[in-house]
């Protein structure tokens, strides 16, 4: 599947259609994802394991939506001449909330000693559907180990939410094939092609190690943390989605 | 009038340093409540029932653990206030070293012996009676009492702190000022 959110809009052999998102009538091009389709016209989807630049996967499930009353992942599902899709609802946000919230109990998300506060798409969702509620699950407090080996990359692996980001982008745009997925339900993890890091083809200038693949702080490059004070984070001045948000008053 | 009790359990007391960083509407806040139990007057004990009980840090010893069941006892609504009251904040570090035959001894010794950075010529540890007993790992609270609302932030801004209590207080919907919200 092709992925190019921007790139919408420019073919003229591509067979036009419309559908609504939250009752806005939108363009689209048949073939996209609702995502992208979305993206183009300027409204936000949340997301975590999808990344402009890798193909879809619908693992993380925070773009849930509704499509024609049917909840679907937008991130791979192909929109339709005439859906109608439900994005920014009490009912969807209360969704995402807990999907959010599962992750944040089911590893070790420490925000306040975690060099990537401020950058981490996990701690903005958590930011953008924050409850008052008292906590819905226990916290499960694995105990997960850290791989320091390699000279310039580290895992920390109590923050992984099993995005599959680095994986994809290893194997796709870095042709490595650095990281796999491990395991089965509750214990699948993310493993590297080696006994450590260290024994691995990875390096800096991969796409996998890049800041941005990366959504929360797993991944870490060495002698590089705590790069911008709070307040100046990349978060602090645009949370996610700000871009695809900017696109709105352009396309029309 | 509303009575409101606070405590720092296992936490550094910044959430109520930024309690204080509501500034001038300490005043009326002091209209709308009155503080029993809470280090700011140097209150030790509940004086009455109360309605609302901040409880910032978690559970380390069991000194935290009988405080924070007394909140409970004598609270209508215990509010978390800050990540350590909320998952464990800096303290519940220790429990990941629970991969050890003893973690608690592990610890202690790494703080007070083995840490290049420690000067303890006697080799002692802390072992005064009067010190609580520090338990086998953090607890959170949600994990000692029932917790009805939490505060996120490490600390929570004054502004947050200011508009969830006087939402409390009055019985109305919480609102938040934009991008109030942070972890950290």
């Amino acid at each position: 599947m092709s992925r190019h959110h921007e790139s919408s809009g420019q073919e003229d052999s591509a067979a036009r259609i419309s559908f609504t998102i939250d009752g806005e009538t939108c363009a689209a091009i048949a073939g996209q994802t609702i995502m992208e389709a979305a993206d183009g016209a300027g409204v936000y989807i949340p997301r975590l394991c999808d990344e402009e630049g890798l193909d879809p996967q619908g693992s993380c499930r925070v773009c849930t939506v509704k499509v024609n009353g049917r909840p679907v992942a937008s991130c791979v599902h192909p929109v339709g001449a005439g859906d109608v899709v439900e994005n920014d609802t009490a009912e969807i946000r209360g969704w995402r909330r807990d999907l959010v919230r599962m992750l944040f109990h089911e590893g070790n998300h420490l925000c306040p000693i975690c060099e990537a506060s401020g950058r981490c798409e996990l701690q903005a969702m958590g930011h953008r559907f924050e409850t008052f509620e008292a906590d819905l699950f226990p916290y499960l407090q694995p105990v997960r180990p850290v791989d320091a080996s390699h000279p310039d990359i580290m895992l920390d692996t109590n923050r992984c939410i099993r995005c599959g980001r680095c994986i994809r982008a290893s194997r796709d745009l870095d042709g490595k094939h650095v990281f796999g997925y491990v395991g089965r339900g509750i214990n699948k993890r993310v493993g590297v092609n080696g006994i450590d890091l260290s024994h691995t083809d990875i390096d800096l200038d991969d796409m996998a190690a890049a800041l941005e693949t990366c959504p929360v702080g797993c991944i870490i490059r060495k002698r590089l943390g705590f790069f911008s004070p709070i307040g100046r984070r990349l978060f602090d001045m645009t949370p996610p989605g700000t871009a695809i948000q900017k696109r709105k008053g352009n396309s029309k | 009038m509303k009575r409101i009790a606070t405590v720092s359990l296992a936490g550094c007391f910044g959430c109520h340093m930024s309690l204080l960083d509501i500034d001038e509407r300490i005043i009326d806040l002091m209209k709308l409540v009155e503080f029993d139990r809470t280090p700011l007057n140097d209150l030790k004990s509940f004086t009455r029932r109360c309605d609302i009980g901040l409880i910032e840090g978690s559970c380390c010893n069991e000194e935290n653990v009988a405080t924070l069941r007394e909140f409970r006892r004598q609270c209508d609504t215990l509010v978390g206030v800050g990540q350590c009251a909320i998952m464990g904040g800096l303290p519940v570090m220790r429990n990941a070293i629970m991969h050890s035959d003893d973690p608690l001894l592990e610890c202690l010794e790494e703080a007070y012996l083995n840490s290049r950075l420690v000067y303890n010529p006697t080799n002692d540890m802390p072992n005064d009676p009067a010190l609580p007993l520090l338990l086998d790992k953090v607890y959170i609270c949600s994990q000692v009492v029932k917790i009805d609302y939490v505060i996120p932030g490490c600390p929570p801004s004054g502004d947050l702190l200011w508009s969830v209590l006087t939402a409390l207080i009055n019985g109305t919907p919480i609102t938040t000022p934009p991008g109030g919200v942070k972890y950290d």
